[in-house]
């Protein structure tokens, strides 16, 4: 059986769909954790039945606290627009088309003053997510473990600093994968680990050359 | 690592050990969590299970649109004095109702296989240890047993309304509880897996047709519903009836009977009790 009992029983969460409330929020907060910046607003771009029934099972109010780093099972999601004004940020929803083979797709674009960063993908059922696109770069994160993005320039040696740290922390990768916008320019990495990624760890990939930026999202199954 | 009912059965009957221990060791091998862990969580979601089935017994919950509030207050006052069916049943169905309450009023639930079915696993837990008085332990085993049951669904059939209809969420919570249910009265794993063919065949067919699109009318009512089938079915199987069909055949019959349901009846809020005149008017009046 390759199907966690977790999966079956589970996930905690807030009611009440766990594709349309905790995927929502589940995929919300993987955006936040992989922006891993400021921000004074959010635009909820919400394709496929996230557009047409999100207000019956507050998949918008998910989306916001997932934004707001809250998880599913948090009982603080049904005051989420409320806490978001309290912490002075701004968000709004609006239908976008989003080409997938997924039914709940949302785009999550975080603006700072006139920065942008966005973050797409599904939620697929059952309170599982896929992120499939970081701002402009397809992808397939689906976070059931620590997983570690960066982005780095396209040169030779950043993947190989950035394992040997990995390995030198005792960190096992699950798998890895490299991908670019193009020929020496800027690349990503998308490393799943088996154990959590420390703060430390995090400070050590930074430092690496041509390390641009390290976004990490320790979420695991067991939430 | 078991594929199917046939398979799990069949190791069980290699290793002289039961469902829920099989499982568990899939589940450690599968994970790399330990045993200890494992079971710590299920002790934790049983909690959170108990707690949503107890919440709302006393205390009306708001929920949108109102449709389901006070459901559960209405059964569990109810099963306290003369009922039809006896204090038990209706307790059972209280519970369930609970979870649905709490669930529609965006409180904290336990997906049991999914977040519209939350109700019947925990109220069919929690009856029977209570009435019976079943250990924690045996309601851990018996709530991994259920979990065992819902993985062969999930890897071979469906666990999704809007894929199967409702005998995809309600249906398979209660055949995962009817082989709980058998677990906690002490009967075997051939038992078991008979109460969970018999609960699945008991409402195979039923359609998702949720009001307005919300978790709601009629999934509240599918789950205190689908708790008492639960224990029909698990009292079917104690009396020794015959199943005939295997339960891995009722599991792919279910999931072809999904197939052949049309949209309309999956999810969509476009057939069934939600296309009536009533429940188009609630929704007009929910949502404009």
């Amino acid at each position: 059986m390759n199907i966690s009992l977790f999966d079956v029983v589970g996930p905690v969460m807030i009611g009440p769909s766990s594709s349309h409330t905790a995927g929502a929020a589940k995929l919300a907060k993987t955006a936040r954790l992989i922006y891993n910046d400021k921000f004074n607003k959010v635009i909820f771009g919400l394709g496929g039945s996230f557009a047409s029934t999100y207000r019956g099972h507050f998949t918008d109010y998910a989306l916001v606290a997932g934004a707001l780093g809250m998880s599913e099972d948090d009982e603080n999601l049904r005051r989420s627009f409320d806490i978001a004004k309290e912490q002075g940020v701004e968000f709004e929803f609006v239908p976008v088309e989003i080409p997938s083979v997924y039914e709940n797709t949302a785009r999550i674009t975080f603006i700072d003053g006139d920065k942008e960063f966005f973050v797409e993908g599904a939620s697929l059922g059952g309170g599982r997510i896929l992120v499939t696109n970081i701002n402009g770069l397809a992808c397939e994160v689906n976070a059931t473990s620590p997983t570690i993005i960066v982005q780095q320039r396209d040169v030779s040696g950043v993947v190989s600093d950035v394992s040997k740290i990995l390995a030198d922390d005792g960190i096992n990768i699950g798998i890895m994968k490299v991908s670019r916008t193009s020929r020496g320019d800027k690349a990503f990495c998308i490393i799943e680990c088996d154990e959590i990624i420390s703060e430390e760890v995090q400070q050590e990939l930074r430092k690496v050359k041509n390390v641009l930026s390290v976004a990490v999202v320790n979420i695991t199954s067991e939430g | 690592m078991y594929k199917n009912a046939q398979d799990l059965m069949r190791q069980c009957a290699e290793s002289g050990k039961r469902i829920w221990e099989i499982a568990l060791e899939n589940e450690m091998k599968l994970t790399g969590v330990s045993r200890e862990k494992i079971i710590e969580n299920f002790g934790v979601r049983l909690e959170i299970m108990f707690s949503s089935a107890r919440k709302a017994l006393k205390e009306k919950q708001r929920t949108k649109g109102g449709l389901i509030d006070g459901v559960a207050a209405t059964q569990y006052s109810y099963s306290q004095g003369e009922t039809l069916r006896g204090n038990y049943i209706n307790y059972i169905m209280s519970l369930a109702y609970s979870c649905s309450e709490v669930n529609a009023s965006m409180g904290k639930i336990c997906a049991s296989p999914t977040a519209g079915s939350c109700g019947i696993l925990p109220a069919v837990l929690l009856g029977v240890m209570e009435s019976k008085n079943v250990s924690r332990e045996k309601t851990i085993e018996a709530l991994i047993t259920a979990s065992a049951v819902g993985a062969i669904y999930t890897k071979n059939a469906t666990v999704a309304g809007a894929d199967g209809g409702c005998q995809a969420e309600c249906g398979v919570a209660s055949s995962m509880a009817a082989a709980a249910a058998v677990y906690m009265m002490g009967g075997d794993d051939e038992k078991c897996l008979d109460a969970a063919g018999f609960a699945m065949i008991n409402v195979m067919g039923l359609v998702c047709d949720p009001v307005a699109g919300l978790v709601a009318l009629p999934c509240a009512q599918r789950n205190a519903s689908g708790a008492v089938n639960a224990t029909i079915a698990a009292d079917m199987a104690l009396a020794g009836q015959i199943a005939h069909i295997p339960f891995d055949q009722v599991v792919d019959a279910m999931f072809k009977v999904g197939k052949m349901l049309p949209p309309q009846l999956r999810e969509t809020a476009k057939g069934g009790i939600a296309s009536t005149p009533v429940g188009k008017a609630i929704m007009k009046e929910i949502f404009g």
